[in-house]
């Protein structure tokens, strides 16, 4: 049943990945017409001409003819100091959908539920077929795995993941035939929109989580607190994250990711996001509100009272993704203690990052300017903070690295809110990993399975508790533990530092 | 400033190791020929199964010896000069010491069989086990296992995570039944057959069958039955390892004998974790024990008394863990097999129990539990302080240290002990909300 699952597992992942070059690319008059404004198509046309009705046979050949097109007429206008007439639209992608033929754009609901079908049918397959087996810890064969030990086959799903996401973020029209699939569904949810690529990601993110989510409480399914955590994030994911922007979009609301929230989300103070929300009425200003009550009373009163763990493995997206589609990888952290030293300069490098670009950008909005001592906001600090932190670090190196650095690495070295968290839970809060006494006998499992890479051993050997920003609480080293020495626990603030006595 | 050398760098070699540097500046000086590195002998099962490599059983990172100013040295010591206060290595190397620390742990029994020395028989205790067992069960079709305790457990467990079929031979009439009570030592038969373990109680090995080749063939039974497989363990022990001391000055018995303050009979020269034998243990505890946590109390209290504060060892109350593929298992204070009086809980779904030991007075004695989980600090103070079975059964929930989310069964065990001791009931715990939801 295991090869069954994931053989049809395989086939559906192979199809989506042929699809991409699945199409022929033909721009015809009339789309150029209805696409490009008016203003533009005098200028473009002669340049386009040339691709016009011409069939291409792939997509990234066709997105470059479009973009090399349009980069020549504005080089033309700025030389001619027209600047009025340059180009900022970003027609590379529209076009290349009107473009797009071929087997995706005559079925697309038939490819859709084939390959969707395939992957998620062979996934929750695949996990389902160890149930039978007597539940309890299994790790068997881990790091003989050429997938869970950074052999050849993590290092193509790393190469595959990075890769998807340099296109998904930089290169939309490249990846058309993969947006085109999706569409079925964002008509479904909402008759009149059209797939984005962000509609595609949520959708594969939604995917892998719930999946993934399966694999994993099939994986843990001895422990009630592993299973409850999971679904908790599967629900999350699924109608926070993924269906109910979807929803208030179609009913004329702003899109709004409830659980999600500053730093995190980076652009929530941007002026074009307040003034989407402060422009929505009653329900925008409640949005508006929420997140900012969010993080400036739910974390810290949370936190005190359960943890981060309340946010990083019960409800937040990114923690989701690496509790699921990321737990074959969750060994594979730095256990270190100069890791640990890289990341506590990092993570707090981009908490003060955030926090500078966050000001500046809300002292613009306040004041109306666009600079901040001199310099351009937007130049300087949001472009950055998006390019480098929102997209390479959380995307490009937070996912694409899981088979080579863990599940956690943008949790642990880079999300400026999990830095937040972790400020609280470690010095105003009741939680604590609980060390049983003298039980430890020092085997390493708990450190070996802590996705953040927290030598958990180090403290449970001396009789100490754990206590840590970076924990997560995931509850894995307690899972694990094979002399049942973790517990994680909220108690009495009192005695959480204090070491027990059965061992000097 | 002296030269402090330990023989053996285990638990108990390390411990002591450690907790001298945190109290003096001694030059410390760690040998072993087995590994350059302290790594968890209890962890060996973990590499064979896939959990971990190596490295992750180094409970510390290699650097911590050089900033802490231990030296470990590497090698055999094949003699001890102890007049001369001199340890002499296999290659001609000799190091001398002020004071001498003996950690050298256990070796495996073997009890004379036939053919137990042909290749693909051995026990499993080091690293260089750890290698042999890798090679000795490449491309095997069944592997025997002989002796019901815990390294045979995990043996039994490390050959089916490789899908090896195992035929597992006990003497007894259940698994550890000379530890275990009945109904826990039942309750593990059943779980390994429920994980395939062909499991034959009362059953002894006879002699190991050549191949003609040295090689082992078969395994013949005290049924007079013959047993094909490539590969045997036998699991019937440790003792310490003292063949080093054999003919020399050193006062041995079965192992090193050591008085209260871990001394032996010749000048600064101790003896601690496996290899130690005290003269005189206190009660209810053995002059052996070979156990991690013993190890380690005697590593931190030796190195009092090196450091200049003389102090006896004191074990406390017992405590051990152990886990039997998926059950766990803990147990403080003392359990014997056979006892006077005891109170017993066990779930329907038969993998999870509970034993209280007392005695006349009703005192508690010592607990057993499998499947859940209990607080340690909690349960030793209970025994410690003579708390009775009625006191424990009310307060039962402090001493629970399941996961959060996990099923209680406060409720289920207090009623059954309400219903066996009429006269001195205990109120039943009430469920909380969230509780009633999730169950
Ligand atoms: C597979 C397995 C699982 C176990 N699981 C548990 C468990 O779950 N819980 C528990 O409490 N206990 C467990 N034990 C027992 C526990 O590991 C031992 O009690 C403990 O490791 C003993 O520590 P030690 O420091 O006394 O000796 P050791 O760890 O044996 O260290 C002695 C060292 O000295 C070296 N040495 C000896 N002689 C010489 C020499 N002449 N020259 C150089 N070096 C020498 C040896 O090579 C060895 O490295 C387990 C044991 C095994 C084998
Ligand atoms: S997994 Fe448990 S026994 Fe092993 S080192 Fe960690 S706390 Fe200790
Ligand atoms: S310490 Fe334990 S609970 Fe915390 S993140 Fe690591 S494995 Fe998870």
């Amino acid at each position: 049943m295991k090869n069954l699952g994931l053989t049809f597992f395989l086939v559906g992942l192979g199809l989506f990945l042929s699809l991409f070059f699945m199409s022929d690319y033909q721009l015809s008059n009339e789309d150029f017409k209805s696409i490009v404004k008016q203003e533009h198509q005098e200028s473009l046309l002669p340049e386009i001409a040339n691709i016009l009705e011409k069939p291409f046979s792939n997509a990234i050949s066709f997105a470059n003819a479009i973009d090399h097109a349009v980069n020549t007429v504005n080089e033309q206008m700025r030389a001619t100091q027209q600047w009025d007439q340059v180009i900022y639209d970003n027609y590379t992608a529209s076009l290349t959908r009107a473009a797009t033929k071929g087997i995706i754009t005559e079925h697309p609901t038939t490819l859709f539920l084939l390959i969707f079908g395939l992957v998620i049918g062979g996934g929750v397959i695949f996990s389902l077929a160890g149930k039978n087996s007597p539940p309890g810890i299994k790790n068997n064969g881990i790091f003989f795995n050429a997938l869970n030990n950074r052999g050849w086959i993590g290092i193509l799903v790393g190469t595959i993941l990075i890769a998807f996401y340099i296109l998904l973020y930089f290169y939309d029209a490249h990846i058309m035939n993969w947006i085109i699939l999706v569409d079925p569904l964002q008509k479904w949810i909402n008759p009149s929109a059209t797939s984005s690529q962000w509609f595609l990601y949520g959708f594969l993110y939604t995917i892998a989580v719930t999946v993934m989510g399966v694999r994993f409480i099939m994986k843990y399914r001895h422990s009630k607190y592993q299973i409850v955590r999971t679904i908790s994030v599967m629900f999350f994911q699924l109608a926070l994250a993924f269906l109910l922007p979807e929803i208030l979009v179609r009913l004329n609301q702003p899109y709004f990711d409830f659980k999600n929230m500053w730093p995190l989300d980076y652009d929530f103070f941007d002026a074009w996001h307040i003034n989407m929300l402060t422009s929505a009425g009653g329900i925008g200003i409640f949005m508006f509100a929420w997140g900012i009550t969010l993080f400036m009373v739910g974390v810290p009163v949370l936190v005190y009272f359960f943890g981060k763990r309340w946010y990083c493995s019960w409800v937040c997206g990114c923690g989701g993704l690496a509790e699921t589609a990321g737990d074959p990888f969750r060994q594979l952290s730095d256990k270190s203690l100069r890791a640990w030293k890289i990341e506590r300069y990092l993570i707090h490098g981009v908490l003060v990052f955030a926090i500078v670009m966050t000001g500046a950008v809300l002292y613009n909005f306040i004041s109306s300017t666009n600079t901040i001592f001199g310099l351009d906001t937007y130049t300087y600090l949001r472009k950055p903070y998006g390019f480098m932190i929102g997209s390479i670090f959380s995307g490009v190196v937070g996912t694409g690295f899981y088979p080579l650095m863990g599940n956690r690495v943008w949790c642990r070295f880079g999300c400026p809110l999990a830095a937040y968290l972790g400020f609280i839970q470690r010095f105003k809060s009741r939680f604590r990993i609980t060390t049983n006494g003298g039980q430890c006998i020092s085997c390493g499992n708990c450190s070996t399975y802590c996705e953040m890479g927290i030598d958990v051993r180090w403290y449970a050997q001396r009789g100490q508790n754990i206590i840590r920003s970076s924990c997560v609480g995931c509850g894995v080293c307690s899972s694990v533990c094979p002399r049942g020495v973790l517990n994680l626990e909220n108690r009495d603030e009192e005695g959480r530092f204090v070491k027990n006595s059965f061992i000097e | 400033m002296k030269h402090i050398v330990i023989l053996g760098n285990g638990i108990a070699g390390i411990t002591a190791a450690r907790h001298i540097r945190k109290l003096s500046d001694h030059k410390i000086t760690v040998i072993s020929g087995e590994s350059e590195h302290f790594f968890s002998r209890t962890a060996l099962m973990y590499i064979y199964m896939g959990h971990m490599k190596y490295e992750h059983t180094k409970p510390y990172e290699d650097w911590f010896w050089r900033k802490n100013n231990i030296d470990l040295k590497m090698g055999w010591v094949e003699q001890v000069d102890f007049d001369r206060r001199e340890l002499q290595f296999n290659n001609g190397e000799a190091i001398n010491y002020d004071q001498l620390i003996l950690a050298t742990g256990s070796n495996s029994n073997k009890f004379g069989w036939k053919g137990q020395d042909l290749k693909g028989v051995q026990g499993l205790y080091s690293l260089q086990d750890l290698e042999l067992m890798e090679q000795n069960t490449q491309n095997i079709e069944r592997a025997v296992i002989v002796g019901g305790g815990l390294i045979g457990v995990e043996m039994a467990e490390m050959l089916h995570s490789r899908n090896i079929p195992v035929t597992y031979l006990i003497r007894e009439s259940h698994f550890w039944d000379i530890v275990l009570p009945d109904e826990e030592a039942s309750m593990i038969d059943r779980h390994l057959r429920e994980h395939h373990i062909d499991l034959r109680t009362n059953t002894e090995l006879l002699e190991i069958i050549d191949d003609g080749e040295g090689k082992v063939k078969a395994v013949k039974t005290n049924d007079n039955e013959t047993i094909p497989c490539q590969f045997v363990g036998l699991t019937v022990g440790v003792h310490p390892n003292i063949n080093l001391f054999k003919y020399s000055t050193l006062e041995i018995d079965k192992g090193i004998l050591v008085d209260e303050l871990l001394k032996t009979n010749l000048p600064d020269v101790y003896a601690i974790g496996d290899c130690a034998q005290l003269k005189s243990p206190s009660q209810y505890r053995k002059s052996i024990e070979a156990v991690w946590y013993v190890g380690r109390k005697m590593g931190e209290t030796v190195a009092k008394t090196i450091c200049g504060t003389p102090t006896v060892y004191n074990p406390g109350v017992w405590f051990n863990s152990a886990k039997f593929f998926d059950i766990e298992y803990q147990t403080y204070g003392s359990v014997p097999p056979y006892h006077s009086s005891s109170f017993y809980w066990e779930h329907a779904d038969g993998k999870k129990a509970m034993r209280i030991v007392f005695n006349e007075n009703y005192e508690v004695e010592g607990v057993n539990f499998m499947g859940l989980r209990q607080r340690h600090e909690v349960w030793d103070r209970w025994i410690r302080d003579g708390k009775t079975l009625q006191y424990v059964m009310e307060h039962l929930t402090d001493a629970h240290f399941d996961p959060e989310l996990f099923r209680r069964h406060e409720q289920e065990i207090q009623s059954k002990y309400n219903g066996a001791f009429p006269d001195h009931q205990v109120t039943i715990r009430k469920k909380g909300f969230l509780e009633k939801i999730l169950n």
